[in-house]
């Protein structure tokens, strides 16, 4: 196999470089114009039924284009790991193009090898890209999930007695912040006086203390709880023994709650791959920028279980078809939860504007604080 | 652990004509090579049969392995960068160890390392020039690393509280301090989904060392590796530490300063930790965030043990770890297998060097030849 | 919600909490104390702690018998502990290295064979309503108890007895305060410790089958997250007594509940530092009950870390 071969030679090389040498130079790059080698980074585990799970199993869609090859790698810190990960991809398996999954690769770590690789195309999972600011061969693409969050919320007010309601959240970051205040939108537009009670876990996966919280809320009084961590699978399961009613997020969890299931906020990664997919096979550069919500199928919403009565499917269904239309949910009058004015009375903000993915605060409703 | 941790004096050679007093040095000396070897091949040879179970080619994976973590010259600065921070860490955990104190809580020192450099470049950034703010940076970053592990050691000393899990819980209660700072009162706006502090600024970052793609943190370590091996092993301090490991009454009754002795040997650990805090800033993310807590600390741990606290040794094992981390990608991009199993051949490498240990001076061929072979 | 009212609920979250999380806490702080007892630690227990979470799941899901699983859990974390217990025999090993080697090996093995069940979800233990006649429904859940917890409560009060009142304990706790004590008395001290290993190895790996098929009740790699480490940290703390290993595990997992609690109840600022409760305040009691002189005069006196 020519494989070995080219195995060897380079280990002759790097041995008379010794470790001086620099890698770029010294090894034969295996010429990839009609058929890619795409490298796919992972923050976690490929299979934890959660956001690694979500983009490994919508990656599928790559693996099924003829002539494309998919290298993984999971369970990459967001260190300068990642950085010789996506190195190692592009010498070692030819990659030309590169898919960072979380959040925390964009900055530095992916800016950088975009600026060390030209040739190498770059797309980064949530980040957000900005023209001029950031390297040609770099982009991102991302699911607005805050629209199934809306939804969510919406179907939640209705079936709330308590009008309390419960979030468990991972860390107070911008795409966080907007699923809760959607999610917090949407129980206000069925129930005005809704309110969401959140709890900072503080990280991604710590499944004790997310059980912790859920029961916290529980006998705080909050009877729908959802959340945004990276595998809620404990979250609803702890409040499913509750009795408490549930909505999703990342994936479907409508098995694990088959009593308190209202609907769930899912992504759709496999409609962006696939899109990506054609792209690739007819030899295109892939877009630097692309976004989409419900409206695109980049989300969708869980199909409704049993937590979600008549009335909440229905007012659930009006507001997904809202989105799909591409109205704005975001709408003036809106004060923060520290009294300060967001968005002023007769504003409001489109679905796509980027500052919905800059959210800094928590609206008046969330009982919460980011610090 | 007094007696592997002393490191392994070289079994007493009689007073003997020069030459074959060579010979007898070789064989012994050769035990330290040809031990770990013979632990690693078995190790592999384990692995392979468990490999073989799953269906999965060891010859693929060795010859993986060989080329993504030590094959290629990218492969070799792959692993030297990786083995860096591990340096650094398992420094933190050897010289403590030496005055028989078992630190586990490198990985607060250096969080709070990175996050102190981060925390005195911000405002200073632009009043300073790199040649004075780098330094400073490093400073900062050793003085809060060695803080918080000398802390421990004031602990110790003065209330006798227990150094191994008062370093861990201090570990998480610095991680919480951090976590704190970077969400909140520090915070970047512009750091979106990744809470940062705001950037340290290009010009007051570390660069690589000339030629390769490999920051100077890994010549750091090596340098303070070397430093503190002289300083174990040659100096009175470094007596003074060992008498201290051995046995710290007997130390005390001979008019040691136990208590300086260990609060100094921690502070010294703690700022070791610190400037890979420092590093992994200013060479690495430009900013202080959560990818501070990337488990150095912890594996650090783990490279001290197995070099058994020998500052020297503990370079080559930092980059081993540094080269099996790195193909650890490559074998799973080739062979689809999950990352776990470079973790669990990792482990087992680890196992088995360890229980080879015991080999050491009962191998016939690298003991001193008797009387009667030498005639 | 009146002051009173969310004093309760704090209240009641830690006495839950105690209950709901301490119970791993129990079982791995008791195996390691036995182990320390016969003058060996065994630091991997955090690895045999998460191997036997995946284990008892991985059983619990293919036979359908969650009992069975916290016995598959017992039985691979008493096989991970023999093996320290019989490598830490020959000379020259470092059982503190070894421990923290086979943890690495454990949390290996979990990892690799614990992919297929992560996704599926096993049956669980069932839990023992103690408070459903109050009619107050957060007492209610706060006191659903999984039997063992109950059984690690009787483990601490077995083991603080039969380390003093029997020949076995006398015999465990001789060889470890002196070795040449026990070889005097005809005991095989390594025979001691392969057997005070393995079984605290087998409480760690029940330990993990608490956290997998009760609370929280799922596996997943980031199940245990330093749980086992910190629980062996707690034996420390606890000063080898099994009494007082049992409390500082229950007060382990009140102060974790402090955290979520108080944001349940709207005090939110600086939840970092609440979360980080229990590390606080494991170490002020520590500085606070410690003293210079005999520090760690309950210590075992064969144990690697008073030396």
């Amino acid at each position: 196999m020519s494989f070995k071969e080219m195995d060897r030679r380079t280990l002759l090389k790097s041995a008379a470089a010794g470790i001086v040498g620099v890698g770029a130079a010294g090894l034969p790059l295996r010429a990839f114009a009609a058929a890619p080698t795409i490298g796919i980074v992972y923050v976690g585990p490929r299979d934890d039924f959660g956001w690694n799970q979500a983009h490994a199993v919508a990656a599928k869609a790559l693996k099924s284009v003829p002539g494309v090859k998919v290298v993984e790698e999971e369970n990459v810190p967001e260190t300068v790991a990642v950085q010789k990960s996506m190195e190692s991809m592009i010498n070692l398996d030819g990659a030309n193009l590169i898919f960072a999954t979380s959040f925390g690769y964009f900055d530095p770590h992916m800016l950088e090898m975009a600026k060390k690789y030209p040739k190498v195309e770059f797309r980064h999972a949530a980040g957000l890209w900005t023209k001029d600011k950031h390297p040609g061969n770099a982009g991102s693409y991302y699911g607005y999930l805050n629209q199934g969050h809306y939804v969510n919320g919406v179907a939640a007010g209705v079936v709330s007695k308590t009008g309390k309601l419960g979030f468990i959240a991972a860390k107070p970051i911008p795409t966080v912040l907007l699923n809760i205040n959607s999610f917090l939108l949407g129980a206000r537009k069925s129930n005005p006086k809704a309110t969401v009670q959140v709890i900072f876990t503080g990280d991604w996966s710590l499944p004790v203390r997310e059980a912790e919280a859920a029961n916290a809320l529980a006998d705080a009084g909050c009877d729908v709880i959802t959340c945004h961590v990276d595998s809620p699978k404990v979250v609803i399961e702890t409040a499913e023994r509750r009795g408490l009613l549930t909505a999703g997020h990342n994936a479907s969890q409508a098995p694990l709650a088959p009593k308190g299931f209202i609907t769930g906020a899912e992504y759709k990664w496999e409609t962006i791959y696939k899109d990506f997919a054609a792209l690739i096979a007819k030899g295109e550069k892939l877009p630097n920028y692309v976004r989409g919500g419900i409206d695109k199928d980049y989300i969708a919403n869980t199909a409704y279980g049993a937590g979600a009565s008549e009335a909440a499917r229905k007012a659930a269904d009006a507001a997904t078809a809202d989105l799909k239309a591409n109205k704005p949910y975001v709408v003036g009058p809106l004060k923060d939860n520290k009294g300060n004015e967001v968005v002023p009375a007769g504003k409001s903000i489109d679905n796509y504007d980027v500052a919905l993915e800059q959210t800094s605060y928590l609206v008046e409703g969330v009982v919460g604080s980011i610090t | 652990m007094t007696d592997t941790a002393q490191g392994s004096p070289a079994p007493t050679t009689l007073p003997l004509a020069a030459r074959s007093d060579f010979v007898d040095r070789l064989r012994s000396g050769s035990e330290y090579v040809v031990i770990p070897l013979i632990a690693v091949a078995i190790s592999a040879v384990l692995f392979s049969m468990f490999l073989l179970v799953l269906g999965k080619d060891p010859v693929e994976f060795f010859s993986l392995l060989w080329r993504g973590g030590f094959g290629t010259a990218f492969s070799w600065q792959n692993s030297l960068l990786r083995a860096a921070p591990l340096i650094l860490t398992a420094l933190c955990v050897a010289l403590p160890a030496r005055a028989g104190l078992v630190i586990i809580g490198g990985e607060g020192a250096l969080v709070l390392g990175g996050l102190f450099a981060a925390m005195i470049a911000l405002p200073l950034k632009n009043a300073l020039p790199p040649v004075v703010l780098m330094p400073l940076m490093a400073i900062m970053a050793m003085a809060a690393g060695g803080f918080w592990i000398g802390l421990v050691g004031i602990m110790r000393h003065a209330r006798g509280v227990n150094e191994t899990i008062a370093s861990l819980l201090m570990s998480y209660i610095a991680i919480a301090i951090m976590n704190f700072l970077v969400e909140g009162p520090l915070r970047d706006p512009a750091s979106a989904n990744k809470p940062s502090t705001g950037p340290i600024g290009e010009g007051n970052m570390v660069t690589a060392i000339p030629g390769t793609d490999v920051h100077w943190g890994l010549a750091a370590g090596i340098i303070l590796a070397v430093i503190l091996w002289i300083v174990i092993d040659r100096t009175t301090y470094g007596f003074a530490l060992r008498v201290t490991g051995g046995n710290a009454r007997a130390a005390k009754a001979q008019g040691l300063p136990v208590g300086t002795l260990m609060v100094s040997c921690c502070a010294i650990a703690g700022a070791c930790a610190g400037l890979a805090g420092y590093f992994e800033v200013a060479a690495i993310h430009g900013k202080a965030n959560a990818s501070l807590i990337a488990g150095y600390g912890f594996t650090g741990i783990l490279v001290a043990f197995l070099a058994r606290h020998n500052p020297i040794v503990i370079v080559p094992v930092a980059i081993l770890f540094g080269g099996i981390a790195a193909a650890g990608g490559l074998i799973q991009r080739r062979m689809g297998l999950p990352d776990a199993s470079v973790l669990l051949f990792q482990s087992l490498i680890f196992v088995v060097l360890l229980i080879s240990e015991t080999l050491y001076g009962r191998l016939r061929i690298f003991q001193p030849r008797t009387e009667a072979e030498r005639t | 919600m009146s002051e009173n009212a969310a004093l309760l609920t704090v209240l009641f979250a830690m006495i839950g909490g105690a209950i709901r999380v301490s119970t791993p806490f129990i079982f791995v702080s008791l195996g390691e104390c036995l182990t320390e007892k016969s003058g060996r630690i065994n630091l991997g227990l955090e690895g045999t702690l998460v191997f036997g979470a995946m284990a008892a799941y991985a059983i619990s899901f293919l036979s359908g018998s969650p009992w069975l699983g916290v016995f598959v859990a017992g039985c691979c974390g008493a096989l991970l502990g023999a093996v320290h217990g019989w490598v830490c025999k020959l000379p020259r090993v470092n059982d503190v290295a070894i421990g923290i080697a086979l943890m690495t090996f454990g949390l290996g093995l979990a990892f690799f064979f614990g992919k297929p069940y992560i996704q599926p979800a096993a049956p669980r233990l069932p839990s023992i309503p103690l408070a459903d006649w109050t009619g107050n429904a957060s007492l209610a859940t706060a006191l659903k108890v999984n039997p063992l917890f109950f059984v690690g409560i009787a483990l601490a009060v077995f083991l603080s007895w039969a380390f003093r009142n029997t020949r076995t304990g006398l015999i465990l706790r001789t060889t470890g305060d002196s070795a040449a004590a026990a070889r005097a008395m005809g005991v095989s001290v390594d025979r001691v410790r392969l057997l005070a290993t393995t079984a605290g190895g087998f409480l760690a790996g029940v330990g993990g089958s608490f956290l997998s098929l009760y609370y929280p009740g799922s596996w997943s790699e980031g199940l245990s997250s330093g749980q086992g480490l910190m629980a062996v940290a707690l034996v420390i703390f606890a000063r080898w007594d099994p009494m007082r290993c049992l409390f500082a595990s229950m007060m382990f997992g009140a102060a974790g509940a402090i955290g979520p609690a108080l944001q349940s109840i709207g005090i939110t600022q600086g939840y970092y530092f609440f979360n980080a409760a229990p590390y606080v305040v494991t170490l002020f009691i520590m500085i606070a009950s410690s003293s210079t002189k005999g520090a760690l005069a309950s210590a075992p006196g064969e144990l690697a870390v008073t030396r």
